[in-house]
């Protein structure tokens, strides 16, 4: 892609963007719509974005693969994770409230933070990682 | 109390460790913690049964701490302990069993993430069955059916990606309308919890939204159940999945989809109006007999074995549906007992195949001809087998005909009972071909030298060929529980 300064030009301003965005609709999960399923997707689009302009190389050599096919289990054990560190509290699954022992409601800002954290690193994971496949495919 | 966390373990631990083995990937070391786990959750399952049975109250585990009907409530009675234990020990056994055959039909860097997919489609399995939540099971129903389809496509055979791919049009299909349906329902209700749900749709069940959710309810399960004539995925997938999934998913899968339609018939619907007043036990009753007479005879024309047994399987699930159908103590408690004896015996039928598949490479009837004399243990394990689908008396598939029979002429349907006789027959028919080909002809001249499949495979379905005798003898497990949970389905009807 040499010779589309225009689409790289722009891409490359839109990219940070794409990615604060994502960000935005992360944390605002607690308050409103939005949380880890949609940024994560987000997140995706900003490398798809970089993958079509840059070309599939560029974009694994960012992310590669490998580090994604870790990743989706990592964000399902992140998740998981909370749940097994309430019960260790002596709470039932995923009773964010035992995480902070002096403020329930505390606790659950950060089992919703945490849980959330997990399902934005396995859904653009996933997303990403169909992409390559599907970009990746007849080389 | 630890016990009190046993219900969020049995369905958490099976997740947690699917996502360690996908990061793990070693083979030994996944088959291991698989292992571990399946075994674990069985144990907690067969606690919480016995634990029932003795208080005779049914466990509620909220989630996250979260009251029902609000949270989401995991909620474990009679009849869902029942199908926690069974498929708990089919997914141990399996895994057992499964080891040399997975070596020898997936690829070796992909048997890592076998392990994990198998665990994922437990602990879907488990989940749908323990959750007290009708959005919930939706959730794990998507768990447990996308890990299958990943499982299935595994499968050696090129075609096994085609059955794969029909297998998840026809369950996304059956899984969409049954989410449709539980939207409606929502809507008129307000709730998702399935106790409160019933208690609020009392009142309203003669709506249309109601109605209309049920229909969307009823028929998206029969999908996944693949009553007739809703069953064309299951013949490619079960044929052409790797032979410990075809083990796995045909002792547990349907059963599960069957235990949610039971649930939602009797529990959600109610009696009173799900089987009083709407056609759907006679439109049941009627697909059930056309099942088991148009699997059974599909089945007889099979040359592949695999694909004769799934056929059969249709068959077997209207046997299951039959007593659904029947709608009193007797039919319901041959229903259920039919579905641990069908997955005890098919389960063993298709573990035995898949033995064979490993030592002749094919499950072709034509390349059997002479098997028997080779490796009688395997073969005389299929006869006994055999023996059990006909319904002999001393086997576990007479226990189960036996009560659905007493179960029609309660009914005064003496002509169902004549059909069940009748299809005994087939049975026989397709049975007796294969044992035929194995013991009557003779090998052919310069095919290679076989020995037994090695010895967890053929041992863990011998166990499984045991139980089906025993059970046939002792039914006080099978027949015991599941008059228990026939009450509880019945209980919440008067």
């Amino acid at each position: 892609m040499r010779g589309h300064l225009i689409l790289r030009v722009v891409s490359k301003l839109l990219i940070p963007f794409l990615l604060l965005f994502a960000l935005y609709v992360q944390f605002h999960g607690d308050f409103g719509p939005g949380g880890g399923f949609q940024a994560g997707v987000i997140v995706a689009a900003a490398f798809v974005l970089y993958a079509l302009i840059f070309g599939l190389q560029a974009a694994q050599k960012i992310i590669s693969p490998a580090l994604l096919e870790v990743a989706v289990p990592l964000g399902v054990l992140i998740y998981a994770g909370v749940g097994v560190l309430t019960w260790s509290l002596g709470g039932n699954f995923l009773d964010y409230g035992m995480l902070d022992s002096h403020d329930p409601s505390h606790g659950q800002h950060l089992g919703i933070l945490l849980v959330e954290a997990g399902v934005l690193m396995t859904v653009s994971s996933t997303m990403l990682l169909i992409f390559y496949a599907f970009a990746g495919r007849g080389r | 109390m630890l016990i009190d966390q046993f219900p969020a373990i049995v369905v958490a631990a099976p997740l947690v460790v699917a996502a360690l083995c996908a990061i793990i990937r070693r083979e030994t070391a996944c088959w291991l913690l698989a292992l571990v786990v399946a075994f674990l959750s069985f144990v907690g399952s067969a606690t919480m049964l016995g634990q029932i049975q003795e208080y005779g109250e049914p466990l509620s585990y909220k989630m996250g701490g979260w009251a029902p009907p609000a949270g989401i409530e995991l909620r474990v009675d009679l009849l869902s302990g029942y199908l926690l234990v069974l498929v708990s020990l089919i997914a141990s056994a399996v895994l057992i069993y499964g080891r040399h055959s997975v070596r020898s039909e997936i690829k070796k860097g992909l048997r890592g993430l076998y392990y994990a997919m198998y665990l994922l489609c437990m602990c879907g399995l488990l989940g749908i069955v323990i959750t007290g939540d009708a959005f919930n099971a939706f959730v794990f129903m998507e768990i447990s059916s996308l890990s299958m389809y990943t499982l299935i496509a595994l499968g050696k055979d090129r075609r096994a990606l085609a059955a794969s791919y029909q297998y998840l049009i026809m369950g996304t299909i059956g899984a969409t309308m049954y989410v449709i349906g539980v939207g409606l329902l929502f809507t008129i209700t307000g709730t998702l919890n399935l106790v409160d749900m019933a208690d609020r749709l009392g009142p309203i069940m003669d709506t249309p939204a109601a109605i209309a959710g049920m229909a969307f309810v009823v028929v998206g399960l029969s999908l996944k159940i693949a009553l007739f004539p809703l069953h064309l995925w299951l013949p490619n997938a079960y044929a052409f999945a790797p032979s410990a999934v075809t083990a796995f998913l045909a002792a547990t899968a349907t059963k599960v989809s069957i235990y949610l339609l039971m649930r939602f018939i009797y529990s959600v619907f109610g009696f009173g109006f799900a089987i009083e007043q709407t056609l759907i036990p006679e439109v049941i009753m009627v697909l059930s007999l056309v099942a088991i007479f148009a699997g059974s005879f599909s089945a007889i024309f099979q040359e592949n074995v695999k694909r004769m047994l799934a056929y059969s399987s249709v068959a077997q699930i209207g046997y299951i549906t039959l007593g659904i159908a029947l709608a009193n103590a007797t039919g319901l408690t041959g229903s259920l007992v039919h579905i641990f004896n069908h997955a005890v015996m098919k389960g063993a039928l298709f573990m035995l195949v898949g033995g064979i598949a490993l030592q002749i490479g094919t499950v072709r009837l034509s390349d059997m001809a002479g098997v028997g004399k080779v490796m009688p243990l395997t073969m005389f394990g299929f006869v006994l087998g055999g023996f059990s689908m006909l319904g002999v008396p001393g086997t576990v598939g007479f226990v189960s005909k036996w009560y659905l029979a007493i179960g029609a002429l309660e009914n005064g349907w003496w002509w169902v009972v004549a059909l069940l006789m009748l299809s005994s027959l087939l049975v026989l028919a397709y049975m007796g071909r294969v044992i035929e080909v194995a013991f009557f002809r003779e090998r052919p001249e310069g095919a290679a030298a076989l020995k037994e499949a090695p010895k967890s495979m053929v041992m863990t379905a011998w166990v499984f060929i045991l139980a089906c005798i025993y059970l046939g003898f002792d039914t006080s497990f099978t027949v015991g529980v599941a008059e228990q949970a026939v009450d509880v389905l019945m209980g919440g009807a008067q």
